[in-house]
Order: structure tokens, then sequence, then C-alpha cells
């Protein structure tokens, strides 16, 4: 596998497992209009993973679904930290926090790249997550003197860079994922 | 009924529309916010049914469309529970009393979900159902409500096709795929002949004297089956009700009565998953209490 | 707080009110805005006006029918066919 392709799977991994995650607080949030909003949030990672899937996916001759559904746990490349399974929002606030931060570092590395089809995608993400960004400052501002979200960020922090793969929290998700996916032969369509 | 408020009558069954700050009836006033807040619920609780196949959706089409359609359900009762609470009763006093089992919700949300096969036959059917009788709201004599209504319906047309989509893939697909979607549609046809209510005339539902709603319930049910039970029908599928057929000289569906008891034993809080599903709502209002302390202090 | 929300569906086109949600502050109204409103591509432009800020007006006086600056001011008809006829030029199923 190439070096673009490790990596577009490595941001792509990331996208899709925050977006599940985020998908998670869908009709259970806070309040309606959160709920409403953080579903906007969780809907554009998963749009941003399949983008960039799909990328990787020409290269490597299969399709976005089957990169995203079909490898083992084990051979997903994201980080630990969207990996975990957040029902608290302090800590899911956190987690937002912290994701946002690196991911506009990375993407910003990505729209001066010499490839111009990566650049040009990572220009189009990055459009999106400059709202992604002001909903994480303005969530970071309300709960800044909330001691269980200074301890959130404490706790995620060292997970940011931190990419083992096949973790059992992840292996559980993708479990319940892929559940009904595998409960038909390989190429069914749904 | 006084002077005024046989004039007010006289001004909706005309086609008056009210304003939140019109004088209304006490009677208007209570069926009003009653039918509102109810809806309110049912948008709510609605969204748990289907949460839990938002994690287990088999593509990324799928999984962005469901989470979608939830999203627009929270939506919609965010824009239902502010005309409510225009109409003098809050957000938290409507979940108090939707988690206290004191308000209901549509016997539909107090079902299991079992299989992908519901997925498809909840979008496709039971979001059917629900627009037939959304639309005949288009009409309420409320204006408040009738505005937002058209914002529902014009999100609901996805919904319908997002369900007939998945339906039909899957139709097209495996004999355990086809039979996914007969087995929930034999589990979903009696809750969808009883969700749009016990057979009241027109003109003795109140609901329609106020001109509240536009429709009485039997000619909902009517208007459901002329538009689905021909889109059943034409995929192979089968209605698991040996009486359902349309008399050719009246133009009426015909079929076995709906079980009444069931109706008003489901609504008024003993439904399969009625308990667990409020418990739900009740926790994950608990757990997030101190977000909103915190966002309404500054 | 609550704040209202006026949609412009397509350029040229009025504002007009489409409803109310509650934020704590003006970033979270446009936040909130944005999506109830706005997700679908259905608006091209959107208003967002804090309830309190907003002055009702009800009540319209006019007890003395000032029907002199309105169309319905000048009903011309007869006016019209009396002219005519002293014209010659009645239409017929004037005569």
């Amino acid at each position: 596998m190439s070096e673009r392709a490790q990596l577009l799977l490595e941001i792509a991994d990331d996208e899709l497992i925050l977006g599940w995650r985020d998908s998670e607080w869908t009709g259970i949030a806070p309040f309606l209009e959160e709920d409403v909003a953080f579903s906007s949030i969780a809907q554009n990672e998963i749009g941003h993973a399949r983008a960039l899937y799909e990328l990787a996916a020409r290269e490597l001759g299969t399709t976005a679904d089957e990169l995203a559904f079909d490898r083992k746990p084990e051979e997903y490349r994201c980080s630990a930290l969207v990996e975990l399974r957040l029902p608290e929002w302090e800590r899911t606030i956190a987690r937002h926090v912290l994701y946002e931060q690196a991911d506009a570092e990375r993407l910003g590395r990505l729209k001066a790249s010499d490839d111009a089809e990566l650049a040009g995608l990572a220009a189009k993400i990055d459009r999106e997550e400059v709202y992604h960004r002001l909903h994480a400052e303005m969530w970071a501002e309300r709960l800044q003197d909330e001691p269980r979200y200074q301890a959130a960020l404490e706790e995620l922090q060292p997970l940011v860079d931190r990419r083992n793969g096949g973790s059992p929290e992840l292996t559980a998700l993708w479990e319940e994922m892929t559940s009904v996916r595998r409960s038909q032969p390989a190429g069914t369509t749904w | 009924m006084t002077q005024r408020e046989q004039e007010f009558l006289e001004y909706v069954q005309s086609g008056g529309q009210v304003e939140t700050d019109d004088w209304m009836p006490d009677e208007y006033r209570a069926r009003l916010r009653k039918f509102i807040e109810m809806h309110g619920n049912s948008e709510l609780m609605g969204v748990l049914p289907e949460r839990e196949w938002i994690l287990r959706a088999p593509t990324l089409q799928r999984k962005l469309a469901l989470t979608a359609k939830v999203q627009d359900e929270v939506g919609h009762a965010q824009l239902i529970y502010r005309v409510v609470e225009d109409l003098g009763k809050s957000r938290e006093e409507c979940l108090d009393d939707l988690i206290s089992g004191v308000s209901k919700f549509h016997n539909v949300f107090h079902y299991p979900t079992k299989t992908w096969g519901d997925v498809g036959v909840i979008a496709w059917l039971v979001d059917a159902a629900a627009i037939i009788s959304q639309k005949a709201l288009l009409k309420c004599s409320y204006a408040p409500y009738a505005r937002i209504m058209k914002k529902i319906c014009w999100e609901e047309s996805f919904h319908i096709l997002h369900g007939r989509d998945v339906i039909l893939t899957l139709m097209l697909g495996t004999d355990d795929q086809r039979e996914l979607v007969q087995e929930a549609l034999n589990r979903w046809w009696g809750p969808l002949m009883q969700f749009h209510g016990n057979p009241i005339q027109a003109d003795e539902d109140p609901m329609v004297i106020w001109r509240i709603k536009s429709q009485g319930n039997d000619e909902a049910r009517q208007q459901f089956l002329d538009g689905y039970v021909p889109q059943i029908w034409e995929l192979g599928l089968t209605v698991p009700d040996p009486e359902l057929r349309k008399d050719e000289e009246s133009g009426r569906w015909l079929y076995t009565e709906p079980d009444w008891d069931e109706l008003k034993h489901v609504v008024t809080g003993h439904g399969p998953r009625t308990a667990d599903r409020l418990d739900l709502r009740r926790q994950a209002r608990e757990n997030s209490a101190w977000v909103r302390q915190v966002l309404l202090a500054a | 707080m609550i704040y209202e929300v006026f949609r412009q569906e397509r350029k040229g086109q009025a504002f007009q009110h489409a409803g109310s949600i509650e934020a704590p502050d003006e970033r979270f109204a446009e936040w909130y805005a944005r999506e109830q409103y706005g997700r679908r591509g259905e608006s091209t432009a959107l208003w967002v006006v804090r309830r309190d800020a907003i002055l009702p007006i009800e009540e319209f006086v006019d007890e003395l029918n000032r029907n002199y600056h309105r169309v319905d001011g000048y009903p011309l008809k007869e006016k019209l066919k009396e002219a005519r006829e002293r014209a010659g030029t009645a239409a017929p199923r004037d005569r």
C-alpha cells in the first residue's frame, strides 16, 4: 500500500469512527437545538470519511464502503482518541476540542501538499471544519470552568497521537457497526 | 357555549386563522395544546426505535440518510415544543409529563425494532401514515402550528423516498433480505392500521369541529390504504390481513377491524418498549441536566 | 433566550418569519439557526433576532375612514359612464 493510501486511510478512519461515535448523540443530546447541530457535525465527519475513502479506493481498486466496513478491526488506523465510547457530554466536548485542534494542523499540512487531488479535498473538508472549530470553541468557553471538563481534557489529551489499531473499544464498535452488513455474503447490496 | 365562543367556532369553521396572542375558548386552547404536545412527544420518542440502527447502518449512504432522518425528527420536536411553549407550557414541563407517563405519544413508537427490515418499513410506511396526518394539519386553524407543518412536510418527503429505496434494495436482494421485509411488515401491520386512531365520525370529532384537524381518522386510514397497499402488493409482499380488499363499488378499503383495546393499552403506557424508552429519556435528561444549567447560568 | 429566525428562500425574495430557537447567546443562536433553517440548502440567507428586540405592532387606528389615499376611495364607474354619454362614446351596453 502506498504512503498516500495509508495516510488517506488514517484520516478517513479517524473521521469515520469519530463520526460514528458523534452520531450516538442523535436523539439524546443535552437539548434539542444542540442535538440537531451535533448530528450535522457527525454527518459531516462521515461525509469526509466517505470522500477520503473514495480517493483511496480508486488507488486500491475497491470501494469506499468496502474500506469503511470490510476490513478487520486491527486494520483500522484511527487514533485511540476517536475509538472511545464517551456517553458523557463533557468528555465528548473535550474530545471534539482536542480533535479539531489536531485535525486543523493536519488539514493545514495537506492543503499545502504537492498532491493536487489531496490538497483539493483537504481544502473542501477544511471549509466545513471551520464551523466545527467554531462549535468546539463555543462549548469550550462555556465549559472551561467545569472541573469535569478539565478532567476530561487531561484524560483524553494523551490519546490524540496514539494509533494502536484494534483496541477492545474499536472491536466492539466494529462488531456492532458491521452486524447487519455481515449478516449477508460480501458484495450484497443494502 | 358563550356567544364569544360560538363566534370563534364559526370563525374557525369558515377558515379563520388564529395566532398566539388571539383570544381562544378554553376548550380550544386545551385541546390544541394537548394535541400539539402529543405530536412533539411522538417525534421525540420516534427517534429512539431508529437510533439503534444508526449504529448498524450497512453502508455509508444509509448511515448518512438514517442519521439525517432521525435528526429531522429531533428538529421537528424542537419546532413543535416551541409552539407548545408559546401556548403556555414550557419544554421542561412537557418533558416532565412525557417521562412520568402523564402525557402520551403515538402507538407506533412503543414497539420494538428488531431488524434492518424494520428500518425500511418504518421509513416507508410509518412515515407515510404520519405524512397523511401531517398534510391534513397544514390547514389547522392555529396558524403557528400550520406554519411549522409546512417545514415538517417538506422534510418528511425525503424520509419516504429513503424508506422506499431501502425496501426496494432489499426486495431486489437475497432471499434473506426479502424475508426481512416481509417479516417486519407482518409485525408492523397491526400498529399501522391503528395509527390513525379509532373510527370516530369526523363530524363528531372535536378536533375536526374546532378545525384543529381537517380530516377524520377513517378518512386518513383510507387514504393510507389507497396509497400504499398497491405499493406493497406490487413488490410481491403480502399483508397479514386476509380480509383486506378494496370494494370496487364504494371505493373503500375493507379490512379486519383493528384491535382498539390494544391501541388504548399501548398509548396509555403499556407498549412492549414504553417503559425502557421512557427510562432512556429520563436518564439522558438527568445526565445532561448540568449542561443546561451551565448554559443558562451566564 | 429565544431568538426569532427569518429566512430568505431565494435572492430577491422577502425575508419571512421561519420560527424560533432557544440559545444561550448569539454564537449559539447563529449555529442553531443555520442548522434548523439552512442545513438542507433551503435558505439563501437568515436574519436572527432576539425576541425581545422585536417591536410588535397590532393596532392600526382609522376612525374616520381615510380612503382618500387608498384605491377604494375612488369609485369611478358612475362618473365614467356619464362622461362617455356626454361625449357620445358610450359603450353599447351603457345605453
